[in-house]
């Protein structure tokens, strides 16, 4: 048996997931059919967007915020992040713009999520 | 001095929405004065996702959100003055800043309020002990990580366990921290529920509940905080008082409206939400400035923001079309049981748009009950609710037709009222 909690309101049901003989898993403990989709999503295949940073030169701050393009499975998070620990981005950067293509093979890009003009620009 | 018909205080999303209201309504002669080097303003280090749900139906980070309005002023041509601190405003609407070039003085025809919120400091919460290098309000943290680079430390307690919390304990986590506990004095916690299975369930990190950090150790860094059970009246426990050692303490304990410049101008502010006293135009007590987004009252969704900032330029704009004060009716907007406040806290049914949403938020968390809104002692309209807390602010929609069987209505109220039979 698995417990989970409901992400889909604020009311956040406590779902229970047993299997019974048959091995048919059994939800319990929603109040709509929401939490179903979201127990069986959780069970067979969590995904995240993973958002977090890397290294930007050229640019009024040193940070860069990035994202994957769509939700990775939970279980890669962890090498995605170790996948950014290392890159740099040189100014300007339109939001958008690919900083790694396919990540970890997980078939997403990081692209950025902030458009960065180059200090050279701004003292134009 | 230079004069302008619309001065907006901060660039932040109240801000950017606000000038954009105001130039649809045909104000063209607009200035942003904003603080920071760019527009955008907490946007920009909220690189998380789950922005705009509301706004555009779809899931975006900060600093995304934060562009769709930068690039819409840029191509309205609304001119923004960067890195320019407002200073002092006057109740006749005079505006003292100063930035890199020196010293403004603008003289405005209205003023649009959009300074945003502050975090509470530890000064705000008597916590006894040293006073050591490495406690930080969560926003702080994120600043340093998200925009300057630097990680604040390596083993973090939060306490606190509002959404800035939550979302800096995944980040911590995310580039190396080991975030030992999340301690919340409440009973419940003010952040979202998704929160709370996205940034700590899925780290294992543990929620303290009816917690509280009692004691800071640290002579020259913070070693550790004691933490103690509390009871129903938030006292700690004797003898509950463990130790967690610790080289960073995050506080995540609370919002205020940043209104220093609001009471230079002789703004009235509410004493529950720290904001301006405003009626439904979202015009203060001093004629011609008006307030909205966080400096108003803290939002939990910036989609909220935009959309009320966004009324607070069209009004302004209108006020500056038409600034002869109409014969104004004040009616009182009250919160009644259940309910800590209302934002506006004043209404006139006669100079009423069509409709007028009002925000509240409940004082408790209430299961299966009723929204309720009365016209003097007349119930008009009630709606289910499952559940209402503290942490989701609520609204109501008032129509003008409402009031035509209620012309001498002299006073409204929003309650939450426990269903008493299912």
């Amino acid at each position: 048996m698995k417990t989970l909690t409901c992400i889909n309101c604020p009311i956040g049901c406590l779902l229970t997931v047993s299997v019974d003989e048959h091995e048919n898993q059994c939800i319990k403990g929603n109040l709509c059919k929401r939490g179903i989709v979201y127990a069986k999503a959780e069970l067979t295949n969590p995904t995240r967007t993973v958002t977090s940073t890397v290294r930007l030169r050229n640019a009024a701050v040193s940070q860069l915020p990035v994202k994957t393009s769509s939700p990775i499975p939970k279980g890669t998070m962890r090498a995605c992040m170790l996948a950014l620990k290392y890159i740099e981005v040189s100014a300007p950067v339109a939001a958008g713009d690919v900083i790694i293509e396919n990540v970890c093979g997980t078939d997403t890009d990081i692209i950025a999520t902030r458009s960065m003009p180059a200090i050279t620009d701004l003292h134009a | 001095m230079q004069t302008v018909d619309l001065a907006i205080i901060g660039g932040g999303p109240a801000g950017m929405a606000a000038a954009i209201g105001a130039h649809e309504q045909g104000i063209e002669d607009i200035v942003i004065l904003e603080r920071e080097n760019a527009l955008g303003g907490i946007l920009n280090q909220c690189i998380h996702n789950g922005f705009g749900l509301h706004a555009f139906k779809e899931e975006l980070t900060g600093p995304e959100y934060a562009e769709r309005y930068i690039r819409k002023v840029t191509e309205l041509g609304i001119p923004v003055k960067l890195g320019t601190m407002v200073l002092d405003i006057t109740p006749d609407k005079e505006i003292t800043a100063v930035n890199p070039k020196g010293m403004l003085h603008i003289r405005a025809k209205a003023i649009i309020l959009a300074m945003g919120c502050r975090e509470r400091p530890r000064g705000a919460l008597n916590i006894p002990g040293t006073r050591p290098v490495g406690i930080y309000t969560a926003g702080t943290a994120q600043k340093f990580v998200n925009l300057n680079g630097y990680l604040p430390g390596r083993e973090v307690v939060i306490l606190g366990s509002g959404d800035i919390g939550l979302i800096m304990a995944r980040r911590m986590t995310l580039e190396g921290a080991e975030v030992k506990a999340v301690v919340e004095l409440m009973p419940y916690s003010t952040g979202l529920k998704r929160n709370i299975v996205q940034c700590l369930d899925d780290y294992d990190i543990p929620l303290l509940l009816s917690h509280t950090v009692t004691e800071i150790i640290g002579r020259h860094r913070i070693e550790g905080v004691k933490v103690s059970a509390v009871d129903e009246n938030q006292m700690p426990v004797p003898g509950s008082e463990q130790f967690i050692s610790c080289d960073t303490l995050l506080l995540s304990v609370g919002l205020l409206p940043e209104n220093e410049l609001s009471m230079a101008a002789d703004v009235s502010l509410s004493p529950v939400t720290g904001g301006a006293v405003v009626n439904e135009r979202l015009e203060t007590t001093t004629p011609g400035i008006f307030a909205c987004g966080n400096v108003l009252h803290v939002h939990d969704l910036v989609d909220f923001v935009s959309e009320e900032s966004m009324l607070a330029g069209r009004n302004a704009a209108r006020y500056l079309q038409n600034p002869e004060p109409a014969s104004r009716r004040e009616i009182p907007i009250r919160s009644g049981q259940g309910v800590r406040y209302t934002v506006p806290s004043f209404m006139d049914p006669d100079t009423m748009d069509e409709v007028l949403t009002i925000r509240f938020r409940v004082n408790n968390v209430y299961r299966n009950c009723y929204i309720c809104l009365y016209f003097d002692a007349d119930r008009v309209y009630r709606r289910k609710a499952r559940i209402l807390t503290p942490g989701e602010m609520e609204s109501v929609v008032l129509k003008k037709e409402m009031f035509t069987e209620h012309k001498g209505v002299s006073s409204i109220t929003i309650t939450a009222e426990e269903a008493t039979n299912a």
